[in-house]
């Protein structure tokens, strides 16, 4: 498996995530800088890390979304790579397009820094066939701006499509529909706003984000 | 030209900030204010003097980058 991280100026959780893939998977791993316009070749996952690209300027992940590294992954996203955003990453994916949706600031107008239990609600996508029956996971968020807004026509369908794939059990900001992450209708892209790079060792307090990597692996 | 575009949430869209302002000014006793709504003020100079051509243009901006259409609505004023 070979995986790329993008490294935005603001990004924070880009050496988090790419140690959490290398010890899950084993995967070979590149840092990829947000100015670079190209890709390595063979990429099975791409990842967009947590952070505060360009200081959350104008709206969260909006100048990130205009990089040139996005033209790349757009037309990766576009033949059928893996895309995972988390946190900050799945603002960029909103911002760009590339999902449904905008997140706006949290509904108790606090940063939430916290463990949350969260529901595997599909686990047929790429990103949580490892999951298998497994529901009942927990991972943790840190984010001001998670509070996840669609229209109700957007919602349904996100629902109807099975593109909801992890609901929080206990809304920490406000979420529509308790909605934690989401896929595309191809089911190539993801975004969450839960961190699996910080839970994916006992250590850190939940090791439940390893199988999400596991997944891209397996499907690899 | 000087181009000012204004960007709101969207009616509809829960504005915390605005709410949370609010309630400070029922705090100070100004029970009056209601709908409270923040917004940002993006400003700046444009090149051209065709004024119809700017607010397309601005317009464009706007729908590409200054605004998310998701959730923000935006007007703009060129002159």
């Amino acid at each position: 498996m070979k995986a790329a991280v993008i490294v935005f100026p603001g990004s924070n959780c880009d050496r988090d995530c790419k140690t959490a893939i290398e010890r899950t998977t084993g995967a070979e791993v590149a840092m990829v800088w947000h100015g670079d316009s190209t890709l390595p070749d063979g990429l099975d996952l791409i990842v967009l890390p947590g952070g505060f690209s360009y200081g959350d300027y104008l709206r969260c992940g909006a100048m990130a979304a205009q990089s040139p590294v996005m033209r790349a992954i757009k037309a990766e996203a576009g033949r059928g790579t893996g895309v995972l955003g988390v946190c900050n990453g799945f603002q960029i994916l909103c911002e760009a397009g590339l999902l449904p949706g905008a997140l706006l600031r949290n509904a108790g107008l606090k940063y939430v820094c916290t463990a949350v239990a969260l529901d595997v609600v599909n686990s047929q996508t790429r990103f949580t066939a490892a999951y298998r029956d497994r529901r009942d996971i927990t991972m943790t968020v840190g984010n001001g701006e998670g509070n996840y807004f669609a229209d109700e026509t957007t919602l349904d369908r996100l629902e109807g499509e099975g593109q909801v794939v992890f609901r929080y059990r206990d809304n920490p900001n406000g979420s529509a529909r308790d909605i934690a992450g989401i896929v595309n209708a191809r089911g190539n892209v993801l975004g969450m706003m839960p961190h699996p790079d910080r839970a994916f060792e006992e250590e850190l307090g939940s090791s439940d984000g390893a199988l999400l990597f596991q997944s891209v692996l397996a499907s690899a | 030209m000087r181009a000012t575009v204004h960007v709101f949430l969207k009616p509809g869209v829960l504005d915390v900030q605005g709410k949370a302002i609010e309630g400070a000014l029922h705090g100070l006793g100004f029970a009056g204010a209601s709908g409270v709504r923040v917004g940002k003020t993006i400003t700046f100079d444009l090149a051209g003097d065709d004024p119809a051509r700017a607010e397309t243009e601005v317009k464009s901006m706007c729908e590409r980058l200054l605004a998310n259409t998701v959730i923000e609505s935006y007007r703009v004023e060129v002159g």
